[in-house]
């Protein structure tokens, strides 16, 4: 099978990659492995740590130098617990969720480019496979809750499924914005097409995709499905062990899935000065995964009825908006000068978050139950 | 096809992060919604009433510790009180004065706790709380300095202090007090404006003023439903009416109110502490009262403005050693009378807020 004109990847491969598909499809899934679970464990210490340094006290510093080692240490206490299946469980569902939950986590990274053409597979439908993708782990939350047959796993289930019906949507039209003003749907495509980062040629769809995707990855402030002052521990109350550490690395995958996407979407992929291409990947991740731990660190909870109002009438009128703001932009303005475009759009995102907040704040976000 | 719903019940504790001890609520939901609920206690009861007829005066003071531990101080500040007025003891006047400075910082350091419980309920992920427990800590090395103990101090004696503040306190306390304004203006600046949490706790758990006046509902939680009811105005104890403070008082009676109620209530605390540490006399602490006593026959009831709200003590004694009868009103379990109405209609999430705001403390509720 000749590397250049693949059918299955739709890439042209570099000329000098050495092998095929094959030989492709293996270094490229070796190389996600490893960056997703270095990036987890490193995600893991980075969030302990900053929210340590937020909260004033230390985090860990104990195993290893500075602290390094203390995700290896969990880990390996968590393989060492004992797996515990509650008796009133359906054993098969509660042993296949964390499985279902985690496979979409690792496979949103196959389009995710490193370098120019660099990834597993550069689809050119790659934002439609991401979502498509992602929204399978709320399947494998939906059967741990399920499965679990406790009442606070089922509740917890539940908030889950009603956040990701919510969410999709405004997610989806935030980064139709994007994919208009990039004119692909390739991940490739978009970062290529940056000269400018779209953060700020579409600020308000880079603020509506951000808030959208913490509720969607189940991060503060709409960490509803495993509030631990409410529901305990929500769907993984009944878990434990490896099965646990499963949903651990899920919901870190899931973090650090939801910043590539970010900075790849937003702030330019691999693109930038003077650092070879996969650091600013990294760089870049690392800086809006540092947005998400500090909104956690300084936001209380939503409740799931504001969590509904937030997604339905906040963020999904501005996602229009934005859209038609952005599909008459392309229609009449010159696409040499793409600086008109980022004027117009930050003036129009900041006039329109105060009005809408106001309005959403004067009486409009209450739901009648 | 129509669905078939049923209600289904709910066991929240004893075994909850959020339930500040071992208090359980069967709720009975509907979805998430909370259409019955029947608070249930007693895990905590160690018998400390019954205890007490068993041991001397003196010797009561370490239960009394173990009420409410979050404010040890003021337990003992009141069963003190109680003694002392069955036996008609005179304090000196210093000790008096020492005994209203620590039982001031024992209710910050209460406070500290209910708001930083609050917010971490509300699901501010842990930095409230841990900035306020740092501030709690100093309050701590504080009542450590007195009295050698960091939760159940036993400083308190009849007729007075177990023993005069060491010569480090003084200036402590004033480096404290000098902190202090600064750190509660950093609090509020955290989340008193926050949007989340407005929408959390504004109209959020309303404890309307009849309610609250017929559940006998006291402290923080009363005054935030808008009623100006505080022992230390209404009732002055101790030396209360040599000070100048005001009554903080909320509007609505919702979780927020009873928020803002404590953090203003910090403050004044603070303003009755700076007052009394220019007040205070050289003297001895403590009046000259024998290990073994035995106070006339009669009874006494005797309540203070503990942290929690109206602290008392009822002692009944038949001229012997021990007390005949021994009975604490415990404002933690009172303040919860009105949990069941405060909670029916509102969400899981919202139960978990609105218990929490009423700030109890399971030591006190179970004794």
């Amino acid at each position: 099978m000749a590397p250049a004109n693949n059918p299955v990847l739709m890439v042209t491969l570099p000329p000098d990659w050495p092998g095929g598909f094959w030989w492709h499809l293996l270094v490229f899934s070796v190389i996600i492995l490893a960056f997703v679970l270095s990036m987890v464990i490193g995600f893991i210490y980075f969030e302990r740590r900053v929210m340590a340094r937020m909260q004033a006290r230390l985090g860990p510093n104990r195993v290893g130098p500075f602290g390094l080692l203390q995700a290896i240490a969990d880990a390996v206490k968590v393989l060492l617990k004992e797996d515990i299946v509650p008796a009133k469980a359906d054993k098969f569902v509660h042993l296949l969720a964390p499985i279902v939950a985690f496979a979409p986590a690792l496979m949103i990274f196959a389009v995710i480019p490193f370098q120019s053409g660099a990834a597993l597979a550069d689809l050119n439908v790659g934002i439609l496979y991401i979502f498509a993708v992602a929204s399978v782990t709320s399947v494998g939350i939906f059967m741990a809750g399920w499965s679990s047959g406790n009442k606070y796993s089922i509740i917890g289930a539940m908030r889950d499924i009603a956040a990701i019906v919510s969410y999709e949507i405004p997610m989806v039209l935030a980064i139709a914005g994007v994919v208009l003003v990039a004119g692909s749907l390739s991940l490739n495509q978009i970062v290529m097409t940056q000269d400018i980062p779209f953060i700020l040629v579409q600020p308000l769809g880079f603020l509506l995709f951000f808030l959208a995707g913490c509720a969607e990855i189940n991060r503060s402030p709409f960490d509803l499905l495993e509030a631990d002052s409410e529901i305990v521990a929500g769907f993984h109350t009944e878990y434990s062990g490896m099965k646990f550490a499963m949903f651990y690395l899920v919901e870190y995958a899931e973090a650090v899935a939801m910043s590539v996407i970010i900075s790849t979407l937003f702030l330019g992929g691999w693109r930038g000065p003077w650092l070879p291409p996969w650091l600013w990947v990294i760089v870049k991740t690392g800086a809006v995964f540092f947005l998400m731990v500090w909104v956690r660190t300084t936001m209380p909870r939503a409740r799931i009825d504001q969590m509904m109002a937030f997604a339905w009438k906040f963020l999904l009128p501005l996602a229009l908006i934005n859209l038609l703001v952005t599909g008459v932009e392309i229609l009449f303005l010159p696409v040499t000068i793409p600086w008109t475009m980022v004027v117009i759009n930050i003036v129009i995102a900041l006039a329109l978050i105060p009005l809408w907040s106001k309005i959403f704040r004067s009486g409009w976000s209450k739901v009648e139950v | 096809m129509a669905l078939r719903t049923e209600p289904f019940a709910l066991n929240i504790g004893p075994a909850h992060p959020s339930t500040h001890g071992v208090f359980r609520m069967r709720a009975t939901l509907d979805g998430e919604v909370i259409v019955d609920l029947e608070p249930v206690f007693g895990y905590l009861h160690r018998g400390v009433e019954k205890l007490a007829e068993q041991r001397t005066y003196t010797g009561i003071i370490p239960l009394t510790d173990r009420l409410d531990y979050l404010a040890s101080m003021s337990n003992n500040m009141a069963y003190c009180m109680a003694v002392e007025k069955l036996t008609e003891i005179k304090v000196p006047e210093r000790a008096l004065y020492l005994r209203v400075i620590l039982s001031e910082l024992q209710r910050i350091a209460s406070h500290l706790v209910a708001t930083g419980a609050f917010l971490n309920d509300c699901g501010a992920f842990m930095t409230p709380i841990l900035y306020m427990l740092r501030e709690r800590e100093k309050i701590l090395d504080l009542l450590e300095m007195v009295s050698g103990q960091r939760l159940t101090y036993n400083y308190m004696r009849i007729g007075g202090v177990s023993q005069d503040v060491p010569a480090e306190f003084m200036p402590a306390l004033q480096k404290f007090m000098a902190q202090m304004p600064r750190f509660i203006g950093e609090y509020e600046q955290l989340l008193k404006e926050n949007e989340v949490l407005i929408a959390r706790s504004r109209g959020v758990g309303i404890l309307s003023k009849e309610m609250a006046i017929n559940s006998g509902a006291s402290g923080p939680v009363l005054r935030a439903s808008g009623v100006q009811w505080d022992l230390r105005k209404a009732d002055p104890y101790a030396i209360y009416e040599r000070f100048e403070f005001d009554i903080p008082t909320g509007e609505m009676g919702d979780s927020y109110d009873r928020y803002r109620v404590r953090i203003e209530e910090m403050r004044q605390s603070l303003r009755i502490i700076e007052q009394a540490v220019k007040q205070i006399p050289d003297g001895p602490v403590k009046a000259e009262v024998p290990h073994l006593f035995h106070p006339p026959r009669g009874e006494v009831y005797v309540h203070i403005e503990a942290p929690k709200g109206e602290l008392g003590f009822y002692v009944v004694s038949d001229n012997s050693i021990t007390p005949y009868r021994f009975h604490v009103r415990a404002p933690s379990l009172i303040n919860l009378t009105a949990l069941r109405e405060m909670l029916i209609g509102w969400k899981i999430a919202d139960a978990i807020i609105i218990f929490g705001s009423i700030d109890i403390c399971m030591g006190e509720v179970d004794r």
